[in-house]
């Protein structure tokens, strides 16, 4: 293969109709669609005691209104996405509740009208009449068992976990140094700028069930839609169609809409949609990263870490839909790129009465690199050593590799670091970082970290060259911004040597690729780009094959470039790539450029049907990627802030980040994922925060008071790659969707602590947190 | 009132949002809704050439008014607005979703400051919020559509490289 297309800093395709307003979001979608709206449950627990649609039912306009008791899937309990051993006592919700709320945004009743409008009305005169019970809000609450939560879950614990490499307990014993520290994470949320929405319309005279869904994974929605409504899957289709962000949440399945608004589209035979308003969003889309946990950390007079006891609770919300992976991940991620001789990590999933988690980019590692870098400070703080030294001695080094953690990851199997440089990480971070500045309340953070990048199962592609000369790629993993369609469309060009602008790519509509898994855990470019290189790589061989019984050339002299399938080394002897495509066709098109082109190449007699056994007709194939491992991505931030004495408004003077991925195929849009990752830190760290109150109502649930950053609160982000290309992929990629935004938190804390001489154990934080820390020191 | 030159008569909804009438009576879904309360600019459009929040307004009350959404910048085929082209070489935009709030921002910005100190870039975009670039990739794109707005650009500074690794 050659490597024209693949590392450049191409412009992306997708721009386009995206600036000029041509996007196609789920809500741009109409086609004369009903709209509708959920009423939700105001209380955070409570006992429903009746539910009175009559009034919404009568107001004219209004089409449906649905209860519990009015769908035939009303008694079900919505799935658990991933089940787990450990996970004793996992609970869902319904898709409406009508005999218990336990969060506030739990959906009740759905309404069906002509208008959302109309709806909003009738929803406003749904009576349901509750009867209010004690909440548990925080973890903490929650391990204590203060109130439960489900009354059949002792102790509100839906999962434990223990796990232990080495022997912790004797070299904790045996330590020099000894030290236990807690550190505390609140919830945060994802936030992207376009919320949930879906529409979906059920064709009688097809029988056949179309929907859109602002969902990371259409193929698994899919799957579900055709069990629950008894329909093969041939007869449902779904479509992420443009999908205004993700970040995590829209990787959840099924919220009720999901169901609630196909079930609707086939009673009433009309398209139906219902979009997310930013309050609902709030509360009803999930949410992640609040954890409590328990450090002891055994280590000696040079800074070596002996042993480490990690014991944390992880708020897992009401219910328990996306399983424990979560908690699973924190375990795994704790020790970093660092070794840690003994380890023994144990975690509880604990239930609350808040909305449930589901992982938000970076999904418990910015957590457990938290609880590791602010653990390794406080090792620096007491032996007196600079923080990058105590760093240093402890990191694997590049001849470690591949290197066995002794912990399970998320897919089951242990985990296994295939390649990395961390030391060189650390250093260039240091180096680009520079000089302090002059001046006062200045500190300096650095956070090293890892990523697990790219789990399995598979995604696939298939690759098709038109008889025009086009071509077109297509996978089930949808896009939410990544820049899919420009990546895929580098990797396709190289292989079928064409350009960029001849590829289109489809991604995340089950018409054009029925399999796939969905966009999460920084998988998609190893997955789907690991994927479309197999499927074009199968065509580029059809093509030389087809191609060299015309040429009277052996296939392997021959190549593919500027278009044309040709000879190596003379040029002149070839076929242009679309009359391969019409050629590849025993059946010949009246139509299209290759066509003329195709008609200079009789077809040359030869014995046997014009399609042999094992041909197929078509310049086309299907490809799949299946990884053995995940692979590990690395990085290295490292800042310098000033925290003003009197008002702790953070100023961040500096941010540098370096990152391995392994091969770039699109510097551009990589450095696109990091500074987007690092704001995304930046917000969760000093600006975000979820202000739940002892009642579980969220007091901030509007972007008034839950404050994203704008551009005056993200500074300039000074970005340099290393790459140590990952041996468990072809194309030698690791995953960065999520680096970005993990060691956020521990740069910051470690830069505010020595900004304004406060230990800082806990995120977020805010100007008056900090004035709080520093008026109880 | 005028949309994107071509008069149209007010809905006849008085409770109709300006955002809601572009989007589902006139069919301009260009314009997006993130928040509906004002903070997050998705679905700012021009109101006589100055930025407006469309939520944040009836559409009865943009009557004699002048509105220019997204779709109004560039006619169908023809070349991309300079404020669009910006945001195209520098990625300046990922999932799209925020980026027509953000052109329509800057199309502003830059008909009050055609050459914006770094204080007044962040200042004309901190009325916008997005969840997916971090603000550095639209910060070069502001400065990037000013040159090519400027009406002798100056060469070489685009951010991209169009074409393949050579």
């Amino acid at each position: 293969m050659t490597t024209r297309w693949f590392g450049a800093r191409v412009q992306r395709v997708e721009d386009d109709r995206l600036l000029r307003g041509h996007g196609r979001f789920t809500d741009d979608i109409d086609e004369g669609a009903l709209e509708s709206v959920l009423v939700r449950s105001p209380y955070a627990h409570a006992r429903i005691r009746s539910i009175d649609v009559t009034a919404a039912r009568a107001v004219p306009g209004v089409v449906a209104v649905y209860t519990a008791a009015d769908l035939p899937f009303g008694q079900t309990d919505l799935p658990i996405l991933i089940p787990h051993p450990n996970l004793t006592h996992g609970r869902t919700q319904r898709c409406l509740a009508s005999e218990m709320v336990r969060y506030v945004g739990e959906a009740v009743v759905f309404v069906v009208a002509e208008s959302r409008s109309i709806a909003e009305d009738a929803a406003d005169l749904v009576q349901v009449d509750y009867e209010p019970l004690p909440v548990v809000i925080t973890p903490e609450a929650a391990a204590r068992a203060d109130h439960l939560v489900h009354d059949d879950v002792p102790g509100n614990v839906a999962a434990e976990l223990i796990q232990e490499a080495g022997e912790v307990q004797a070299a904790l014993a045996s330590s020099p140094r000894r030290k236990r520290l807690h550190f505390r994470f609140e919830r945060g949320a994802a936030s992207p700028m376009e919320g949930r929405a879906v529409w979906a319309r059920w064709s009688t005279a097809e029988h056949k069930l179309t929907v859109y869904d602002s969902t990371q994974s259409p193929t698994s929605i899919r799957g579900g839609l055709a069990v629950l409504f008894g329909l093969p899957e041939s007869n449902v289709e779904v479509i992420a169609p443009d999908v205004g962000g993700g970040f995590g949440p829209k990787i959840m399945l099924f919220y009720p809409d999901e169901l609630l608004v196909p079930f609707a589209a086939m009673q009433l035979g009309r398209p139906v949609k219902w979009t997310e308003d930013r309050q609902e969003h709030f509360t009803a889309t999930n949410q992640e990263r609040g954890q409590v946990h328990e450090v002891e950390v055994g280590f000696n007079d040079q800074g070596n870490l002996l042993a480490l006891d990690v014991d944390f609770i992880h708020d897992g919300g009401a219910y328990t839909p996306y399983g424990i992976i979560l908690p699973i991940i924190t375990a795994a991620q704790v020790p970093g790129p660092y070794r840690v001789p003994n380890y023994r990590v144990r975690f509880r999933d604990v239930y609350t009465n808040a909305t449930p988690t589901s992982p938000y980019r970076g999904a418990g590692r910015p957590q457990a690199c938290f609880v590791m870098e602010r653990t390794l400070d406080a090792i620096a703080a007491e032996l007196g050593l600079e923080r990058a030294e105590v760093r240093r001695r402890n990191l694997i080094q590049p001849d470690e590799f591949p290197y066995e953690v002794g912990v399970v990851w998320q897919d089951g199997n242990q985990v296994v670091y295939d390649s990395g440089d961390y030391p060189a990480l650390v250093e260039r971070a240091l180096e680009m970082l520079g000089p302090r500045p002059e001046g006062d309340h200045i500190g300096m953070g650095l956070s090293p970290y890892v990523e697990g990048t790219g789990v399995g199962p598979y995604e696939g592609a298939h690759v098709q060259v038109l008889a025009s000369g086009k071509v077109v790629a297509a996978t089930g993993i949808p896009n939410q911004g990544q820049g899919h369609a420009t990546v895929w469309a580098q990797i396709v060009a190289d292989q079928l040597g064409v350009n960029v602008s001849d590829v289109e790519v489809s991604s995340g509509d089950t018409r054009r690729f029925q399999w796939g898994v969905g966009t999460f855990a920084s998988r998609a470019a190893i997955m789907a780009g690991n994927a479309m290189a197999v499927a074009a790589g199968m065509v580029a061989e059809k093509a030389k094959h087809i191609a060299a019984e015309h040429l009277e050339a052996d296939p392997a002299d021959l190549e593919l470039a500027g278009g044309r399938v040709q000879v190596k080394g003379s040029p002149d002897r070839g076929i242009p790539l679309a009359a391969v495509a019409v050629l590849s066709n025993p059946m010949r098109y009246a139509f299209g450029g290759g066509t003329e082109a195709a008609t200079q190449f009789a077809a040359k007699p030869r014995p046997g049907p014009p399609l042999h056994e094992g041909e197929q007709p078509g310049l086309e194939a299907t490809g799949y990627f299946s990884p053995v491992g995940s692979a590990w991505a690395a990085g290295c931030h490292a800042a310098y802030v000033r925290v003003d004495p009197k008002t702790y408004r953070l100023e961040i003077l500096k941010y540098v980040v370096v990152h391995d991925c392994g091969r770039l195929i699109n510097p551009l849009v990589v450095e696109g994922q990091i500074e987007g990752g690092v704001a995304q830190g930046i917000g969760g760290a000093f600006y975000e925060r979820l202000a739940y109150d002892d009642e579980g109502q969220l007091r901030n649930a509007s972007f008034m008071e839950f404050l994203m950053p704008y551009a005056t609160e993200i500074p300039a982000i000074e970005i340099d790659h290393i790459e140590t290309p990952s041996p468990l992929n072809p194309l030698g990629i690791k995953g960065a969707g999520e680096a970005g935004v993990i060691p956020v938190g521990a740069v910051l804390a470690s830069a505010i602590e020595e900004a304004i001489g406060v230990p800082i154990t806990e995120m977020p934080l805010s100007p008056l947190k900090l004035f709080e820390l520093v008026s109880r020191s | 009132m005028r949309v994107n030159r071509v008069d149209h008569s007010p809905p006849s909804d008085p409770r109709r949002l300006l955002s809601d009438h572009l989007r589902h009576d006139l069919g301009l879904t260009g314009t997006h809704v993130g928040c509906e309360h004002g903070v997050c600019g998705c679905c700012t459009v021009l109101l006589d050439g100055a930025p407006v929040r469309s939520c944040l307004m009836l559409a009865v009350q943009a009557e004699g008014h002048d509105v220019t959404t997204i779709e109004g910048l560039a006619e169908d085929g023809a070349p991309l607005h300079p404020v669009q082209q910006a945001f195209h070489e520098c990625h300046g935009l990922q999932c799209g979703f925020c980026t027509p709030g953000f052109v329509m921002s800057v199309v502003g910005l830059l008909a009050q400051h055609p050459n914006p100190t770094a204080q007044e870039v962040d200042e004309g975009i901190s009325g916008n919020l997005c969840r997916c670039t971090g603000y550095a990739s639209i910060r070069r794109a502001v400065v990037r559509a000013a040159e090519l707005s400027s009406p002798s650009p100056r060469r070489g500074e685009g951010q991209g490289e169009g074409g393949p690794k050579k």
